[in-house]
């Protein structure tokens, strides 16, 4: 097993619990694991990415190469496009269509979609709105890991005992409500593989 | 044996909670700042009773941690690479007047200045120093030279130097944890001379640094850390140094390398090695993360009919930091590559948060400098260093921690008019305070804004040695009162901010602004703790 993610968002996003909770999927799968962030100055409303590798066996390089990643999982659509170089022919692009407006020439929202849909596997989700449906607002970029999980080779079980470890201190209901985002991220995949 | 899930800078903290530290110095920058913060909120090192404030700025802590080593018990001091400038003077003298009790001297380095004004290498301060470098090419050896480094810096008297880059510093991986070692008592130096480093003790000191020397090379020769590979095609050798090493495996993930490879993380070079790999191939190929300093060293002085190539003949990027596509395309293997990145998507520069107070100092100052035109700002290194980007394009320099302060004297000395200076609160305590002394002293006509957010926020918000102090320093150092004013940097206080700034800017002397109003992300998130 290999899977290399390119996680991509805007700084403050937080797309670093998203790597926390698959890295903690990850450990309970026993997995080799790399993962590369980013701090320091972008983390002020800048492109941020993290590079997660994941493997059955040893990992060399915390970077992942052009062309290898098997997922580019984004929390913004225009930030799901900056990293097409990295994504291997038969990659998987899942990204949030709730655009990040920050810098004053943002493209046509409709001209990024027409983009994303190029890729031959995409999945697009409102998980903003979805999480708001499901009265957490907070767990979007969980709902997110979730559609995304169907594209990681990591029993869903594990995922929900990382996630049970990643919120355990903030609570029951916590854990709770982020296991529902989860399923929900999920099924809403799931669904939309069957209609295309 | 434990396996943990950490950053390199992480495993570096563990490593030396487990190496026997007692304690740890350092000034937050990144990519260094999580060895310190993991220290700091290790339970293990309280228990330990380690010592673990942040210092004012590299050079205090530099000082602090080679005190500790001369009372006899182990420590660290993690900085960033530029870091590494500010602390330079005790760091090149604690390799003359050597080390008691183990000390490892952590610079991180930060090649394709992800959040830095240079990419410089620290291994010439290593090599300058005279003193064995480590440089980890996983997160596991990063633990690993934490946790045995104070026993090698020990044994050779000097201080070791760990150097990592960001690649490392900022991604996690699995460690395995070695059983914790305990920290050495309180001992004086055998020799009571040894940290006078009067000219005719130094003398003394610095021969039996030189006289050293081939013994630093012969521990590196059998380090561990250093190893050389067979390979059957003699056409081509590699050296791979630190994180270079990982990008070059990463080319070969599924066969043995072709090549005889030498993996190099523990200096000074190990001769023997590097002459039998040279000597033996016809071609050798040096990666190195940062400056071609191996590179540069081999062409001088050990090419006998062997090529070298690397950073210096373009078979490798000369700036930047290296990854597995450079490395395979130096080998000669083809990359696959995805799909182009569309044109029409721009650049997201980073940008101060909504509701940040040195926005509102910046719309301020705009306006109060209006009619003397553009070009009178110097300006320092933290969030509001964002203030060189638009909508603000208020700042004209961002050169090193402190600058703009003296900066702002030299240019007022040349007779610009005004002549301006912004600091954060943190940068001003770590070296802006000697600088105000300067112009105080000779009432240079200068204006200088505090701009306080009580936190060193770019870096994560670690705590500011300064707050609720700053405007006692800036008494104590001599600022006139009438010319020392507070401001607060808030939307509804424009007008008053503007028409003190603008008084201030005439006045003939040094004036001092302190806008005060704490950082917004801080605010937050003790807002946020409170909840819970």
């Amino acid at each position: 097993m290999k899977c290399d993610i390119i996680l991509s968002g805007v700084g403050g996003q937080g797309i670093l619990t998203i790597a926390a909770a698959i890295g903690m999927a990850a450990l309970e799968s026993e997995l080799y694991l790399k993962q590369a962030e980013v701090h320091g100055m972008s983390q002020r409303g800048g492109a941020v990415q993290s590079n997660l590798r994941l493997s059955d066996t040893e990992i060399a390089s915390d970077l992942i190469p052009y062309g290898q990643a098997d997922l580019i999982l984004s929390v913004e659509p225009m930030e799901s496009l900056r990293y097409l170089p990295y994504l291997s022919d038969n990659g998987w692009l899942v990204t949030n269509t709730k655009p990040f407006i920050n810098i004053p020439d943002y493209p046509n929202i409709e001209k990024i979609m027409k983009e994303i849909r190029k890729n031959p596997n995409h999945l697009i989700l409102n998980a903003d709105k979805m999480a708001m449906d499901l009265g957490s607002p907070r767990s979007t970029n969980i709902i997110m890991l979730g559609a995304a999980s169907l594209y990681i080779d990591i029993p869903i079980e594990n995922f929900e005992k990382g996630i049970q470890k990643l919120f355990g201190r903030k609570g029951e209901d916590v854990v709770k409500v982020n296991i529902e985002a989860l399923h929900k991220g999920r099924d809403y995949g799931k669904s939309d593989q069957l209609t295309n | 044996m434990q396996r943990l899930i950490l950053l390199g800078d992480e495993a570096i903290g563990q490593g030396a909670i487990d190496g026997g530290m007692s304690g740890i110095y350092g000034y937050p920058g990144t990519p260094s700042t999580e060895i310190m913060e993991y220290v700091q909120n290790s339970k293990e090192a309280d228990d330990k009773e380690i010592q673990y404030e942040w210092s004012a700025n590299e050079k205090t802590a530099m000082e602090a941690a080679l005190g500790m080593s001369y009372a006899g018990k182990r420590s660290m001091v993690c900085m960033k690479h530029v870091g590494l400038n500010v602390a330079a003077d005790p760091f090149m003298n604690s390799a003359i007047t050597g080390v008691n009790g183990g000390l490892i001297v952590v610079s991180a380095d930060d090649p394709s200045m992800h959040s830095s004004q240079n990419e410089q290498d620290s291994r010439f301060y290593g090599k300058f120093a005279m003193i064995p470098i480590l440089e980890p090419s996983n997160q596991q050896e990063a633990y690993n030279m934490a946790y045995t480094g104070f026993e090698l810096s020990e044994k050779l008297g000097v201080p070791v130097l760990l150097r990592i880059t960001t690649r490392l510093s900022h991604s996690r991986s699995g460690v395995e944890k070695q059983q914790s070692k305990t920290q050495r008592e309180l001992s004086l130096p055998e020799d009571l001379k040894q940290f006078i480093l009067l000219p005719a003790n130094a003398r003394g000191r610095y021969a039996n640094l030189v006289k050293s020397q081939p013994a630093f090379e012969s521990v590196a020769e059998d380090s561990k850390f250093n190893e050389l590979f067979p390979g059957k095609n003699k056409k081509l050798g590699v050296i791979a140094c630190g994180i270079a090493y990982n990008y070059l495996m990463e080319n070969f993930r599924d066969q043995k390398p072709e090549y005889p490879i030498l993996k190099i993380s523990h200096y000074p070079l190990p001769r023997k090695k590097v002459e039998k790999l040279i000597f033996s191939c016809k071609e050798v190929l040096v990666m190195e993360e940062g400056y071609p300093i191996v590179e540069e060293m081999l062409k001088g002085f050990q090419e006998k009919g062997t090529k070298i190539k690397g950073r210096l003949d373009g078979s490798l990027p000369r700036v930047g930091e290296l990854n597995p596509n450079h490395v395979a395309k130096s080998l000669g293997i083809k990359g696959h590559y995805g799909s182009k990145i569309p044109e029409f998507i721009p650049d997201r520069p980073p940008a101060l948060c909504k509701g940040c107070g040195h926005a509102d100092v910046y719309n301020a100052l705009n306006e109060a400098l209006e009619k003397y035109g553009k070009g009178k700002v110097f300006s320092d290194i933290g969030c509001y260093t964002l203030g060189a980007l638009p909508p603000f394009n208020a700042i004209n320099s961002c050169v090193d921690m402190g600058a703009s302060v003296t900066m702002a004297v030299g240019a007022a000395d040349a007779g610009l008019k005004p002549s301006v200076a912004v600091i954060g609160d943190s940068t001003f305590t770590h070296s802006g305070m000697t600088g105000l002394l300067d112009a105080v002293y000779k009432k240079s006509p200068i204006t200088l804004i505090i701009s306080d957010n009580s936190t060193a926020a770019m870096t994560g918000g670690q705590h500011s040695l300064g707050t609720n102090h700053l405007h006692d320093i800036c008494n104590g150092l001599g600022v006139e009162k009438d010319h020392l004013r507070l401001i607060v940097p808030l939307k509804k206080n424009h007008k008053d901010n503007v028409k003190t700034i603008k008084e201030e800017l005439k006045y003939d002397g040094v004036s001092v602004i302190l806008a005060q109003r704490e950082c917004v992300q801080t605010l937050l998130k003790k807002k946020k703790s409170k909840a819970r």
